[in-house]
């Protein structure tokens, strides 16, 4: 037995008849071809298969793909904009936050997420949020730098826009930042890509 | 790969569907909330339901919050919502105590509250917190809603008193002005099931303990509870020694069992140890009408 179901998946509406048993991170990498989410462990203790559902982190390798129906799922690769990597993602380019890069897009959905409700979150905050996530390389120092990095640059930005709105010209581009089911949050987004 | 064995799936959009769903289809059923636990059993083919009932879209199950003299927690509320809940926190500091160290937070968006209690693994946290808070189970099937005590409410390792036909659908748990609560847990690592934990919540009155629970999991406690130790404590006045004595009757009681997580008797030493922590936070608390430390 097949059931149809339509998930939208970085912003794009997919439709597919699967087996009730299809898990979801099987479903973005066989049915979708978005290889960027990894699958690990497959016991939901690694964390390389998280993606947000409906803006929510969740371990894909533990949700039946037919759950999904209707939802909102954002792979790490819906976290570039318009060509534009995200902050997180260049923030793991400068302070070499991956190794192998297995563990990497978990971490970096996660790292979103974080920032998205806590903009400046001390390392503390940052371990505790990526407690459930493995990097088998080992790399954390440079992944919670990584993080703070992608943090310091979107005040940064958000400082600018403040100045520029203080100067009178609060041209924010105007383009679309809710993107699939992200909590923007205080105009996180406008700055990265402002 | 990992994958679970075949089944048929049926998505309840309502509690009486959801009711009616496992009627149509019968002891082969099951419910699905977080899949935190039924998909990891049902991968291991540890469980083999034919049809799986998705009960996620039931916003009547996700309620939270204080209703007339109690909290009411609605079943499908994820262990994220419970920890950030500020009501929750003012009146049961326990429970942020407990979610704070229950798996991790990308766990804690998916696991639900209901789940957890049906699941009934003996090292579940939230059995024993809500068996120190004597909350009372909201069952609900085709006859209609039956209230069972928390203590009443598990039957034996991966037991419950919710019958085939029947679902949990939340929890209340009395609010007990000035009293104080707590949760303490040992894990071997960030993220883990407990080697052992206890919860307490402790009401005072006229320089006595009026009201004691205390909460136990991971060491074989009978119901997730320590009744001796409450009893040994109404009635005396709070302070180290007597939340020592109550921490050495309850380790007594209790029935740990040496597994990969340690020796019984490292773990008979934890449970004792554990609810003198949690009594003595609980009186540090208890009072305040904020709660939280
Ligand atoms: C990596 C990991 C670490 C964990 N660590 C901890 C930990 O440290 N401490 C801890 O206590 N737990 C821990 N857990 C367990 C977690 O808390 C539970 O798995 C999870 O919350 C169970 O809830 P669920 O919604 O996922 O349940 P499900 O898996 O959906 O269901 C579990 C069982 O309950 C039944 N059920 C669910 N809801 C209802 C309902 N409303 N009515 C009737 N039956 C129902 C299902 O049919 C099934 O039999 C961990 C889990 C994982 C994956
Ligand atoms: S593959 Fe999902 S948590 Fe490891
Ligand atoms: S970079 Fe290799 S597992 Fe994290």
């Amino acid at each position: 037995m097949t059931v149809q179901i339509t998930v939208t998946v970085n912003g794009q509406p997919y439709t597919r008849d699967v087996e009730p048993r299809l898990l979801l991170v099987h479903f973005v990498r066989d049915e979708l071809a978005l290889t960027g989410t990894h699958w690990g462990c497959d016991t939901s203790n690694c964390g390389a298969c998280v993606v947000h559902l409906d803006g929510t982190p969740v371990k894909s390798c533990t949700v039946l793909a037919v759950m999904c129906d209707g939802q909102q799922v954002t792979t790490v690769e819906g976290l570039e904009r318009g060509g534009e990597l995200d902050a997180v993602q260049k923030g793991f380019a400068e302070c070499h936050g991956l190794q192998c890069g297995f563990c990497t897009p978990g971490m970096m959905l996660t790292a979103r997420w974080l920032l998205d409700r806590d903009p400046d979150p001390d390392e503390g905050r940052i371990r505790e949020a990526i407690s459930g996530q493995l990097c088998r390389c080992t790399g954390y120092e440079n992944i919670v730098r990584s993080v703070r990095w992608a943090a310091r640059q979107e005040a940064g930005r958000r400082g600018a826009d403040q100045g520029r709105a203080d100067r009178g010209g609060a041209d924010r581009g105007g383009a679309d930042h809710g993107g699939a089911g992200r909590a923007t949050g205080e105009g996180t987004h406008e700055g990265t890509r402002a | 790969m990992q994958v679970p064995a075949r089944f048929e799936y049926e998505r309840a959009n309502s509690v009486p569907h959801a009711l009616a769903l496992l009627e149509r289809h019968g002891p082969e059923s099951r419910v699905i909330a977080g899949g935190h636990s039924l998909i990891p059993m049902m991968k291991l083919r540890l469980a083999r339901p034919e049809v799986l009932i998705d009960i996620n879209g039931l916003a009547e199950l996700s309620a939270l919050g204080v209703e007339g003299d109690a909290l009411l927690v609605g079943a499908l509320v994820r262990h994220a919502e419970l920890l950030a809940d500020p009501e929750v926190g003012r009146y049961f500091p326990i429970f942020h105590d407990a979610e704070r160290v229950i798996a991790d937070p990308v766990v804690r968006n998916r696991g639900t509250v209901g789940g957890s209690l049906c699941q009934a693994d003996p090292s579940e946290d939230l059995s024993a917190a809500f068996a120190a808070v004597r909350a009372t189970a909201l069952v609900q099937g085709p006859g209609g809603v039956r209230e069972v005590p928390i203590r009443d409410f598990h039957r034996g390792p991966y037991e419950t008193a919710v019958e085939p036909g029947e679902l949990l659908t939340g929890l209340r748990v009395p609010i007990r002005p000035g009293a104080g609560s707590a949760y303490e847990k040992v894990e071997r690592r960030a993220g883990d099931w407990p080697v052992a934990a206890a919860g307490s919540l402790l009401r005072l009155g006229d320089g006595v303990i009026a009201e004691a629970g205390i909460g136990l999991t991971a060491v074989g406690a009978e119901h997730f509870a320590a009744p001796e130790a409450e009893a040994y404590l109404v009635g005396r006045a709070p302070g180290a020694a007597a939340f020592a004595e109550a921490g050495r009757i309850a380790a007594a009681h209790c029935n740990p069992r040496a597994d990969q997580r340690g020796p019984a008797a490292y773990k008979r030493h934890l449970a004792g140890e554990l609810v003198r922590r949690v009594l003595t936070r609980a009186a540090a608390r208890a009072g305040s009408p904020e709660g939280e430390e």
